[in-house]
């Protein structure tokens, strides 16, 4: 098992929108997909799961409804609201962007200080 | 949309709380199901699986509880966590908080009872259709009264009220069978009624069309509770004639239950038209233009018109009217609008003047109980620093600790604002019922309504918000850790706190009431002990007026005379005297006097405005009013003989510099008589208590005739024993003759009323915040004790003193104490101006006020602090030192 890294806070937020942005996704599904899609390289507690969605609910970002799975049990589905795929669209230029200038930070050779 | 549905959200999961709990429930079981079948695929039994499952979750309750504050539903959640909460730390600590809440309950009362009497004086609009545009005149200083062809003019030529009615408020006996009795009457013009748009409960009112000149129109409409009390809500009373002052009138309607004239304080009996002022004041005024003895003109301004182009329709109608008139000069005919509600500016300034002054009172009150409970709120909050801490370290917000602490705030203002709105209904309805007067119809309906409801549980809720705001900075300040760690180790700060601040205003607050109420106290007792010109010990008052049984002209000297022989055969009886007027009861006539080589008699050449009174011979000697020189009078003095007079200093000061000038020589009545004065007796109080001295003269009553009759009957003993030998006296000589005996002391409550209600209300104020400012020095004293046990025990035990120890505990408190009462003092002292308005003589720069507050204050200290110093000196070190 590859070794799992602790979130950066505010960060589950994009990875939960990011993968129901793939297609709509009940809760544990959400948890199944950032794991596939991260190489299981992220630990995300189960539980903390649900004040995110929630949060995201409220934000309007997600709307929720019930339906069957593919286990054939009842669940929750989420998908993205359009104003979600738009936050998504931004958080992932903002991230990207914090990435590359911590990333050039860390690079940076004494010298060029 | 997305508002719409984030708004949805929002409501569903704050009203259907269960809802959401339940669906969130499903969902957490559905994840670990989900992942339970994932578990059982790679090999688990069921069994094992779910309870891999669930181990993996978590805290599925931390999670839950988390995800419900992350929805933002969980306002109503946990504000109903808050309350049950805060109901169980106050359950815990059951002396805080009756002493908070009754405190606040005697607060909030009392702002209640100021404002439900206020409310019913000031702000509630007459029972009266379209209250808004009913306006009473005023003229000039004579307040509402008018001449009755005066009325007549303005109804006539203004332009700018619908209709104007006039009112007169007098008495008079009903006969409905064989008791005649005494009652309180309005004499209305024919449009009253109709003017003020009033529809009858019964039968019918009067109209304009009833009236054909004097005495045309015997009719009676009765008041709903003379109805009520007098005819038993006989509905058979339409037609029926009655005897009024001995003429025949018909009843022929009753008023509806609401109505009671415009006057809010006024119960009048019945309503009769004012055209039959002659059988009811046995003389006709209805022609002189000069006489103003109407009470009041009411009506609603016409559609459209505001107040001030009524007035200036007035005062042209007025210029008109002084041009027609020159020889009926009685000054300017100017007027002004005022409310009717309190006749006007000549009650409605100075009970205003009053309710604003208590209402400020009352809400330093209110002030005064929030800085207490703020001190004991912060002080809590100080004890319970380690509870709060380890909220705090347990991970609940600053504001969610805030919030908590604002919730038991609220909880305990409202419960004492709920106590407070319980009382203030009792004493409000009790007021409604009191009718301080009994021989007049007045009493105040100053029932609670919405409004007074409304103020009361508002100013709970503002107390408590500003209570429940005092820990607030001790809440952001606390550490967690820090906190846990020293344990209460009470270290307490040299420099001056908030609550410091807190209580010296609290105190000063209190000082200032206690101040007022001193000064209240010394207005009324300089009331009662002033000099009246009179002395009412030891006197039975008679009154009766003879038109009332039918007295008229040549008839009412010889009926008066026989009255005085008859009471002064009583045994007991000292002297008997007659006075048409009495003083200080509800005023008397006045009028202007002239120099007697004054020839142009128009109001603005006299010489001096005064009272004037007919008096019998005995008068002076029964009243003991001090003859200063010269003679009293003799029934000699009668037509037949020259006018004579006698003057108080007052007016032989005024009109003929001094009293030796006076004696013997003539001044002129406002007719043009001339009259010498042959007696100068000392000034007396003759309106108000309050009154500068005035000059008033004394008439023989042979040459000064009057129906009004007060028999002056001194005692040698106990006034009240003769009562009943002169009611059978009087019933002897004449069985129709309506009349009433009082002490002359009950009789003057009127004129003490003001001092009385303002002595009383201003020392039940001052009463409560002694009772704050002892529970709050006491609380400050206690407390800031228990926190410095340790302190002290070490002094004892290194040897201090008595002294010393005391200096320690309770030198700040003290400190605080003194700080407060001096300041309070002060503002007494700058508050005196407001308090002249209502209080007889109010000055505290009297030095028994001064010294009065002083010892009071003193005395509060000593009380409040006495045992918190108790427990200081019986500190035991070994005791604190074995519980550390």
């Amino acid at each position: 098992m590859a070794p799992q890294t602790q979130l950066l806070p505010g960060t589950l937020d994009l990875l939960i929108l990011r993968a129901v942005s793939l297609g709509p996704l009940h809760g544990y599904g959400i948890l199944l997909r950032i794991g596939q899609i991260s190489g299981n390289a992220l630990l995300i507690e189960q539980g903390a799961l649900y004040p995110g969605l929630f949060r995201l609910v409220r934000q309007g970002l997600l709307k929720a409804s019930w339906g069957t799975s593919e286990n054939n049990r009842r669940a929750k589905f989420y998908e993205l609201t359009v104003a979600g795929r738009k936050r998504l669209r931004e958080e992932t230029e903002n991230w990207n962007r914090f990435a590359a200038a911590v990333g050039a930070a860390l690079a940076a050779e004494p010298e060029e200080a | 949309m997305k508002l719409l549905d984030s708004l949805r959200f929002r409501l569903s999961t704050l009203f259907g709380r269960s809802r959401m709990n339940r669906d969130l429930e499903d969902e957490l079981r559905s994840h670990i199901q989900h992942r339970s079948d994932d578990l059982e695929r790679s090999g688990l039994s069921r069994r094992e699986a779910e309870r891999r499952a669930r181990l993996e979750f978590g805290g599925e309750a931390r999670f839950a509880e988390e995800t419900k504050d992350a929805a933002g539903g969980t306002l109503l959640d946990s504000i109903l966590q808050d309350v049950r909460y805060g109901l169980r730390m106050l359950r815990k600590s059951p002396g805080f908080t009756a002493v908070a809440v009754l405190t606040l309950a005697l607060a909030i009362g009392a702002n209640a009872v100021v404002f439900g009497v206020l409310n019913a004086m000031i702000l509630r609009p007459l029972n009266v259709a379209d209250p808004d545009s009913l306006y009473a005149i005023e003229h000039g200083n004579d307040n509402g009264f008018q001449s009755y062809p005066d009325y007549l003019d303005l109804r006539e030529r203004n332009r700018t009220f619908a209709d104007l009615a006039a009112f007169n408020v007098s008495q008079a006996a009903i006969d409905s069978g064989d008791n005649p009795s005494h009652a309180w009457i309005v004499e209305v013009s024919g449009n009253y009624f109709d003017a003020l748009h009033v529809q009858p409960y019964l039968g019918r009112l009067l109209h304009s069309s009833d009236e054909h000149g004097p005495n045309s129109a015997p009719y009676i409409v009765l008041g709903y509770a003379y109805w009520h009390s007098h005819f038993q809500d006989d509905r058979g009373v339409v037609g029926r004639v009655v005897r009024l002052n001995k003429n025949p009138y018909t009843i022929i309607g009753v008023a509806p239950p609401q109505f009671h004239g415009t006057i809010v304080f006024l119960q009048p009996d019945f309503y009769v038209p004012l055209v039959n002022e002659q059988q009811l004041e046995g003389a006709d005024f209805l022609n002189l233009r000069g006489y103003r003895w109407i009470f009041d003109t009411v009506g609603h301004l016409k559609p459209g018109v505001t107040p001030a182009q009524a007035t200036a329709d007035l005062n042209s109608v007025g210029a008109q009217l002084e041009k027609m008139y020159p020889k009926d000069d009685h000054g300017r005919m100017t007027f002004d609008l005022a409310r009717p509600n309190l006749y006007g500016n000549f009650l409605g300034r100075p009970v205003k003047a009053f309710l604003t002054a208590l209402m400020l009172l009352a809400a330093m009150i209110l002030l005064a109980a929030c800085a207490n409970l703020g001190n004991l709120f912060a002080a809590r909050a100080a004890d319970r620093s380690r509870e709060l801490a380890m909220r705090l370290a347990l991970g609940a917000t600053r504001s969610r600790v805030i919030r908590q602490m604002f919730t038991e705030a609220l909880l305990i203002s409202l419960l004492g604002g709920a106590l407070g709105i319980w009382g203030s209904i009792i004493l409000l309805n009790a007021l409604s019922t009191w009718q301080p007067f009994p021989r007049f119809p007045l009493n105040m309906p100053v029932h609670p309504d919405v409004r007074v409801y409304a103020i009361a549980v508002l100013l709970s809720i503002l107390s408590g918000l500003l209570f429940g705001a005092a820990p607030v900075r001790q809440v952001f300040r606390t550490q967690p850790y820090e906190a846990i760690k020293s344990g209460s180790s009470g270290i307490l700060g040299r420099r001056i706190t908030a609550r410091d601040l807190l209580l010296v205003a609290q105190i000063a607050i209190c000082a200032l009431l206690v101040t007022s109420s001193f000064v209240a106290l010394r207005g009324l007792s300089r009331s009662m002990t002033t000099d009246f010109g009179f002395v009412p010990q030891n006197v039975l008052l008679v009154d009766s007026t003879l038109t009332m049984a039918g007295y008229h002209g040549d008839a009412v000297l010889p009926m008066q005379k026989r009255m005085i022989e008859a009471v002064q055969s009583i045994p007991g009886v000292e002297s008997v005297g007659l006075i048409d007027q009495a003083p200080l009861i509800g005023g008397g006539n006045t009028s202007v006097y002239f120099k007697d080589d004054t020839a142009d008699l128009r109001p603005s050449n006299a010489a001096a405005e005064g009272y004037e009174y007919g008096i019998s011979p005995d008068y002076l000697h029964a009243a003991r009013t001090t003859l200063l020189a010269g003679r009293s009078f003799t029934w000699q003095d009668d037509l037949k003989s020259p006018r004579v007079a006698i003057v108080n200093q007052e007016f032989a000061r005024r009109v003929f510099g001094s009293i030796p000038a006076a004696l013997g020589h003539n001044f002129k009545l406002v007719d043009g008589t001339r009259v010498q004065v042959v007696g100068v007796v000392q000034n007396g109080k003759y309106f108000s208590l309050a009154e500068d001295p005035l000059p008033a003269i004394f008439l023989p009553l042979p040459q000064y005739p009057a129906n009004e009759t007060f028999l002056v009957v001194r005692s040698s003993a106990d006034p009240q024993r003769l009562a009943p030998a002169i009611q059978s006296k009087l019933r002897g000589l004449d069985s129709g003759l309506p009349f009433y005996i009082q002490t002359w002391q009950a009789a003057l409550d009127g004129a003490l009323f003001p001092a009385r209600v303002a002595t009383m209300s201003l020392g039940v104020l001052g009463g409560m915040g002694a009772v704050l400012s002892i529970s709050g020095i006491f609380g400050f004293a206690a407390y800031s004790l228990s926190r410095r046990k340790r302190d002290l025990g070490i002094r004892i035990a290194l040897g201090a003193q008595r002294k010393e120890v005391l200096k320690a505990a309770l030198g700040r408190s003290v400190q605080v104490f003194a700080f407060g009462s001096v300041a309070g003092l002060i503002l007494g002292l700058l508050a005196s101006r407001v308090l002249a308005l209502i209080v007889y003589q109010a000055t505290p720069r009297d030095p028994f006020v001064l010294a009065g507050v002083v010892l009071t204050m003193m005395f509060f200290g000593i009380l409040a602090t006495w045992i918190p110093a108790q427990r200081a000196l019986s500190v035991d070190p070994l005791m604190l030192l074995r519980e550390e």
